[in-house]
């Protein structure tokens, strides 16, 4: 579509990156609260739909360019093609909505403040792009730092308190030892030639050896930005303390840079694919994915449950991975197509709707000052416009047709029931079972959803502060309004969005699905063959539709025909009050009481004789005591072993070069 | 024995040399350490005229009078000036035990003979074989560095150091290029003079030149 102008896909993308650079300045150069928020956002939005079209214009092809930026004969080469340009459509339609949403919510901010994140947050999507684009390591990892970095001012905007600092702190800790990881495999990956560009490394040949380290250090390092088991200690943290849009942008987008990243290396960049890294990382996944999702089901605070969703779905898109990695290994193109499929649908999904649940967030914020689940109850009265927008979202999220969860899980389970075909006993054996736990994990989820969608929106107000609420602003719910139809569209226009997929698929297992997924027509989903099973999100949603207006209209016209708002049954005790409602730990507590000995505890139950009760109850991550705890207590004890070295007596310090120089002349002889 | 005249001198004087090394790892006396380094600046020069003579390299000359002005004059005057100023010219050092140290010193120099050997049958001139000795006099005088306790003593340490390489440079290959001795030279002087700032800078702030102070420095 812009090839009438003489511009290739490419050009416009660069173009995109240069105006958001352009943008983020001139933030800078406003410092005016009003201005930024009317006018640099929606320009912003505006770009991400520029970037969004041509990203889908460059699906089919592909296209390269040198910039001459870069160190003397090092210069940045940039590639597009369909797996790029599958993720920086992503960006784009993602980013639309989550700037047009900022638009409203940031127009309250300090100038200085704002202009500043005005900034941060527009370099932040330039390096997104740029990590997409990126086809030498040098480049990848001067925009993957620029991206950490940038993230991380934008997690610390309120840097004026402790935690906030702390998330930040750890954030970029786990960052920068996954961008080390990271880089350890590029080097890994150029063989000794020294040649860092990709094209080069896609044309060594590694021994399986090699190869295995590339792809662990690559599934470490990338992993650490994903939050995968386990890197995830930073998501909880993170994302609670950063502002709405931002943790929707980290979420929605930045997590999949780092599924690019595990796609690019394990199915591109390396040339042979070994069945247990497929086997490894599935297992990761389903882990992944059960442990996110629990303890999103047990947690009290909306950002931090929609944190632990986001790693359960990482685990997902993992586990898809894994399934992609051992059909592929196995030869078997066609399940390996329908895998990757569902991979890179889930991820596009998960961009929408996890966004569009933060967003949320941020407008209850907004209204009520609030993060902790137990204050809320009964704002769908107080804010009906958003709860119908939220609506959408925490339905595409439990994983319910007619919308866009629902596909690419159904999907996910389709390439597992045709698993049965692999030519490896044990792993016949076990892949039923990981299918099990991944419908678990995606049953779980709707329980999460519920638990969300219930406490804050349904029943009576359990905080007095709630009675001020007010509804989301004009500009955020255009913002959310985008991501709905983003939803929407996914979920009921399938076979559009998968033919669209078959170019990466194409390109990386060399096997598509479109052919046989629309071959029924666009009404109707065929992963495999029409008999074995088949979806036609259409036809459910009209009869969805359909059966809820008839029914409506029965009621109406054959019952009473008017709304009634009536006190609820009180169960013959009249004397009833907010608090008696199922609280937030309320709600998680059948999966705490079952998963107890997975997660650690602390509970505080108030004595019989307590006139003012009050109970407590926190869960915590027994990873943070086995895992990172030890490693900071070796850290501490090898620093202060280092630190003896360093004891003032300058005769000391000779004597340590006069060692080594003796050390030196004696090895040189 | 049918060695020249000249080469027989260049090897006394190297043999001055490592004397005269071992002389200043057990001097106690400040004012007698700082003569012994002119001492020692003068008989390098001398070796290294003698060396110009017998090679036939001009240069050399000129390293052999700037090393005469430099070391035997002015820096030995720059000490006894500043010492008169500090008032320790009479300062007598406590030290480690001398003997042990002249045991390590005699390890040492077995360690230099032993590492110049390979490099001295390869080397073409004259004086190759004293390049051990001046591998020696670089250690021991680093040596005497790690052992004195206080400033004067180790900034004698460090320009004994590097009379040693001078003296390494000449013996291994006639010298280095004439830019790089100027500019040695003129990092030696410059060095003494910053170092002779600091010493009056570490007496006002610990009332000593003694660097054991300097340990209240550290941070805990």
């Amino acid at each position: 579509m812009f090839d009438q102008f003489g511009m290739l896909p490419i050009d416009v993308v660069l173009g995109v990156v240069v105006f958001w650079l352009v943008l983020g300045m001139a933030g800078l150069a406003l410092q005016n609260s009003r201005l930024i928020a009317q006018f640099i956002f929606p320009l912003s939005a505006i770009g991400s739909l520029v970037l969004a079209g041509a990203a889908l214009a460059g699906l089919g092809e592909v296209s390269t360019a040198i910039l001459p930026l870069g160190l003397p004969d090092l210069p940045f080469h940039l590639r597009l093609d369909a797996l790029s340009a599958f993720f920086i459509l992503l960006l784009g339609a993602a980013s639309i909505g989550i700037a047009l949403f900022s638009a409203g919510y940031f127009r309250r901010m300090v100038a200085a403040e704002l202009s500043l994140l005005c900034l941060e947050y527009h370099i932040f999507l330039a390096s997104m792009a740029l990590v997409f684009l990126a086809d030498d390591a040098y480049m990848f990892m001067v925009a993957w730092e620029s991206m950490a970095l940038s993230s991380y001012f934008l997690v610390t905007t309120d840097h004026n308190q402790p935690d906030v600092r702390r998330a930040g702190f750890l954030y970029l800790l786990i960052a920068h030892v996954g961008a080390i990881a990271i880089l350890m495999s590029f080097g890994v990956m150029q063989s000794g030639h020294g040649d860092y560009t990709f094209s080069a490394m896609r044309h060594t040949h590694l021994s399986d050896f090699w190869a295995s380290i590339a792809f662990l250090l690559a599934l470490f390092g990338f992993g650490a930005k994903a939050g995968i088991l386990p890197m995830h200690a930073w998501l909880p943290e993170a994302h609670p303390a950063a502002p709405s849009p931002v943790s929707a942008m980290m979420s929605g987008i930045m997590l999949k840079t780092a599924i690019y990243g595990i796609l690019r290396v394990s199915l591109d960049l390396l040339d042979t694919q070994l069945w247990w890294w497929g086997a490894f990382a599935l297992a990761l996944g389903l882990i992944t994915a059960l442990f996110g999702v629990i303890f999103a089901a047990v947690q009290v605070d909306m950002k931090r449950l929609l944190a632990y969703s986001s790693i359960e779905n990482i685990g997902i898109i993992l586990v898809g991975i894994g399934l992609t990695l051992i059909f592929h290994a196995f030869h078997k193109e066609a399940l390996a197509a329908l895998a990757l499929t569902a991979t890179l649908y889930h991820a596009l999904n998960h961009a929408f709707m996890k966004s569009l649940l933060f967003l949320g967030t941020g407008s209850i914020l907004h209204a009520t000052g609030e993060r902790h689940l137990g204050k809320f109850g009964g704002l769908i009265h107080k804010m009906p416009k958003l709860a119908i927008l939220m609506l959408v979202g925490i339905l595409a999220m439990a994983g319910l047709p007619p919308l866009n969860g629902f596909v690419s899980e159904w999907l996910l389970l389709q390439a597992f029931l045709l698993s049965p075909g692999l030519p490896h006993p044990y792993l016949n054996m076990l892949v039923p079972v990981a299918a099990a736990a991944l419908a678990l994990a995606a049953a779980l989820a709707g329980f999460v959803m519920v638990k969300f969608y219930g406490v804050i929106f349904l029943g009576q107000p359990r905080d007095t502060t709630l009675a001020h609420a007010h509804d989301a602003g004009l500009w955020e719910r255009i913002g959310m309004i985008c991501m709905v139809i983003g939803c929407i569209a996914l979920g009921i226009f399938p076979a559009f969005v998968i033919l669209h997929l078959d170019f990466v698929t194409e390109m990386l297992v060399h096997h598509s699905l479109g052919s046989s997924a629309a071959q029924t027509g666009w009404l109707l989903l065929t992963p495999i063959q029409a008999e074995r099973a088949s979806y036609g999100p259409l036809v459910l949603l009209l009869i969805i539709g359909g059966g809820s207006l008839i029914t409506v209209l029965l009621v109406k016209k054959l019952y009473h025909g008017r709304l009634r708002r009536g006190p609820a049954w009180d169960c013959g005790f009249p004397a009833q009050t907010a608090r008696m409602q199922d609280t937030a730990e309320g709600f998680g507590q059948p999966i705490r009481q079952i998963f107890e000995w997975f997660m650690d505890v602390v509970r505080q139950v108030p004595s019989p004789f307590d006139l003012h009760p009050h109970y407590h109850g926190e869960t915590h991550d027994r990873l943070w005591n086995l895992f990172y705890v030890p490693i900071k207590r070796v850290n501490e004890i090898i620093g202060n072993q280092v630190g003896k070295l360093q004891h003032g007596r300058i005769h000391m310090y000779l004597l340590y070069s006069f060692l080594t120089l003796l050390a030196l002349l004696a090895f040189i002889q | 024995m049918n060695i020249p005249l000249t080469s027989q001198l260049i090897n006394m004087c190297a043999a001055l040399l490592l004397l005269i090394a071992f002389a200043m790892l057990s001097q106690r006396r400040i004012l007698s350490l700082i003569n012994l380094f002119a001492l020692q600046g003068l008989i390098l020069a001398f070796s290294t005229a003698l060396v110009a003579h017998t090679s036939n390299q001009h240069h050399l000359y000129y390293s052999a009078g700037l090393t005469l002005m430099l070391k035997v004059l002015v820096l030995p005057w720059v000490l006894h000036r500043l010492i008169r100023k500090l008032n320790i010219k009479w300062d007598v050092e406590t030290m480690f035990n001398i003997p042990t140290i002249m045991l390590v010193g005699l390890a040492l120099v077995i360690f230099a003979f032993n590492l110049a050997a390979p490099i001295s049958q390869m080397a073409g001139t004259i004086t190759k074989s004293t390049l051990g000795i001046a591998m020696a006099s670089v250690l021991l005088s680093f040596l005497m560095m790690i052992t004195r306790s206080k400033a004067v003593p180790q900034v004698v340490g460090f320009l004994a150091m590097e009379n040693g390489l001078f003296f390494a440079a000449t013996s291994a290959t006639y010298g280095m290029p004439m830019v790089v001795e100027l500019g040695i030279a003129l990092d030696v002087l410059v060095g003494m003079f910053i170092l002779g700032i600091f010493f009056f800078q570490i007496r006002v702030a610990f009332d000593s030149l003694d660097l054991h102070h300097m340990e209240k420095l550290k941070e805990d």
